[in-house]
């Protein structure tokens, strides 16, 4: 497949005239060229990845303002940080999100994968690229469409509670069920582009061993939890980790969900997310040393859970 | 970490929907057998009916007006206001220009990094090196760290370039992507021929000759849907362009909605007007390249 699709360049690549006294100059050339290819990245990366990094740990140290000066003050950040409720309950609160947005939309993904498994299946690319139109759907617009369906007036949610008879509801208004709402949009933009990375694993079992369980009398059940679930062990864990990462920075649901609760997400800073609580501090207090601190926080969050997940995908492996 | 992604990637996985574009991924054989039963069809026809329910009630409100959400009960079937509504939106704020600034945000990011990833990748994967294997793993582990934890330090760097309320603050750091790499290697790894490419060194090609003459080639359909990808989380990024950003004439369009939410309790329409245009342009995008980008994420899944 590959050899025909590259025979026409290498062709024209073979009719240009070579001038043979390029050799040995091209050489030391062909040494440094490597460099040269992976050096845009590296160079961008170092200047505005790398260093900002460490450059957090730095400014994390100072009473920094972006306008004013900058004092040394030790670990005085961190010590206010950790005596800080709002601090503790943006943690929760992003925390909370996390869990509730990430267990039920990576179990709908593997069942809606599963249901997509069929070798006969028709529309199979209708259906697909519906699955993925979420994704394209802007973070902003899905923010507003979504604090729209559950607003507390005139919310679709309220009026279909009111046809059963049932109260309405405010969800914004209460810690679990402002991170309910967030959960949804999360849940919402991502359940279907699992999906298809799941259905790209079940695509790689053979189906023989399908057939092979059928004929052993096995059920749809049964082959889901004995044949899909383990051989697709190494996306599930790619996705946990993804979902890890994107989940503990989410900024935009929060910020966009309803106009009046701004850069607190509410007046009880009921759905603030550490990092919504690091730009309130950064760009909104102009509190830059302390908003670092936020960062460098974040920074050990993050790699704790890596390495939590890292762990726990190297054990359920040793136990198998 | 790293050991987790490498066992994600069979280095022998089925590239055929990369190599051949605009086909669908049918890899005959595949899947479940026996006949597909009603309930497959009724649950799959639900979580698509979800997927583009928002999207769908986005245009209801902007096509009808506020009224969509305050009648009892709620409309839902789309009016003939649309483009009286997008006029409006038009005169708020300046949409048209912050429809400019995310394309050429969006378009000079997904074009230059994908051609500096796939510089990359093929150095990675093809040329051989000392220190090679060693800047790989640091691509590898910076696409780990997310990058919003070191912001206000990006923001001080961007303020001491000048840079402060441009759109090169946008475009330049979002050029260096670890993942672009990532991807990009996998795929020279697996579809370009070595034997190719020791063939063209022996007629003495160097490496660039070697890139632009056999190996991109080659990498471009892999390279398109790594654009389209680029393309989509430019286009939604909001955090970034929300902290830098300051003059209205240069918003992208997600901020461009973050200006017309402050309306949303006065003219919900306009807001949802103003959302269902930002996705717009995505979508007619979708609508023709979208089986490339299912078979490129599907694919993808071996590789990342």
């Amino acid at each position: 497949m590959s050899v025909t699709a590259t025979a026409i360049p290498a062709q024209k690549l073979a009719d240009q005239p070579r001038p043979q006294r390029r050799r040995i100059r091209s050489s030391l050339a062909e040494r440094i060229a490597p460099y040269a290819y992976v050096a845009p990245f590296f160079v961008i990366f170092a200047i505005f990845g790398l260093f900002p990094l460490l450059f957090t740990f730095y400014v994390a140290l100072f009473d920094w303002n972006p306008i004013g000066e900058q004092t040394f003050v030790g670990f005085a950040n961190f010590e206010r940080l950790f005596a800080d409720p709002r601090f503790w309950n943006a943690f929760v609160n992003t925390f909370g999100i996390f869990l509730i947005s990430t267990i039920p939309q990576l179990l709908l993904a593997l069942v809606l994968a599963h249901l997509l498994n069929h070798a006969r299946l028709k529309w199979a690319n209708f259906f697909r690229m519906s699955l993925l139109v979420p994704y394209i759907t802007s973070v902003a617009a899905t923010a507003l469409v979504f604090g729209q369906i559950f607003d507390k007036n005139f919310g679709l949610l309220n009026w279909i509670l009111e046809v059963f008879g049932l109260p309405s509801v405010n969800l914004l208004a209460s810690q679990v069920g402002s991170w309910v709402v967030i959960s949804a949009m999360v849940m919402w933009r991502w359940f279907g582009y699992n999906a298809l990375l799941y259905l790209a694993g079940l695509q790689a079992i053979p189906r023989e061993m399908y057939e092979a369980a059928s004929v052993d009398g096995a059920s749809g059940w049964q082959q889901f939890i004995h044949l899909t679930i383990p051989s697709l062990r190494p996306i599930i864990i790619f996705t946990v980790i993804m979902s890890t990462i994107g989940g503990l920075q989410i900024f935009t649901e929060p910020l966009l969900v309803a106009p009046e609760t701004g850069l607190t997400c509410g007046a009880g800073r009921q759905c603030q997310t550490l990092s919504l609580f690091l730009y309130e501090q950064g760009f909104g207090q102009f509190e830059f040393g302390y908003g670092s601190a936020i960062g460098v926080a974040l920074f050990v969050i993050v790699v704790v859970a890596s390495l939590i997940n890292f762990f726990l995908s190297t054990r359920t492996r040793g136990g198998r | 970490m790293s050991a987790v992604i490498d066992q994600a990637i069979p280095e022998s996985s089925a590239t055929e929907a990369i190599v051949t574009p605009g086909k669908a991924p049918r890899r005959r054989g595949s899947g479940r057998v026996g006949r597909v039963r009603w309930p497959v069809y009724l649950l799959l026809i639900l979580a698509v009916l979800i997927s583009v329910f928002p999207l769908y009630y986005m245009f209801v409100i902007a096509s009808v007006g506020a009224t969509a959400v305050t009648s009892s009960p709620p409309r839902l079937y789309p009016g003939f206001d649309f483009f009286e509504l997008a006029a409006k939106v038009f005169e708020t704020v300046p949409f048209v220009q912050s429809l400019i600034n995310s394309v050429i945000v969006s378009l000079s990011i997904a074009v230059i990094a994908a051609v500096l990833c796939a510089m990359a990748g093929f150095a990675f994967a093809k040329l051989q090196f000392p220190g090679r294997n060693a800047l790989f793993l640091i691509v590898l582990l910076t696409m780990t760290v997310p990058a919003q934890l070191s912001v206000i330090p990006q923001y001080l760097i961007i303020s001491w370039l000048d840079w402060v309320d441009t759109l090169q603050a946008i475009i330049v750091p979002g050029l260096a992507s670890a993942f672009g790499i990532f991807w990009m290697r996998q795929h020279m790894a697996t579809t370009v021929s070595d034997e190719l490419i020791q063939a063209a060194r022996i007629d003495g090609a160097n490496s660039w000759q070697l890139f632009w003459g056999i190996a991109f080639p080659v990498v471009r359909p892999a390279a398109f849907v790594l654009g389209l990808i680029t393309f989509t989380s430019v286009w939604n990024d909001f955090m970034w362009p929300f902290i830098v950003l300051k003059s209205p004439e240069l918003f992208t369009v997600q901020i461009a909605l973050k200006q017309l939410q402050a309306n949303r309790t006065i003219d919900l329409a306009l807001t949802m007007g103003g959302s269902f245009m930002a996705t717009l342009p995505l979508l007619i995008v979708f609508f023709f390249v979208g089986r490339r980008m299912v078979a490129g994420i599907m694919d993808g899944a071996f590789k990342g």
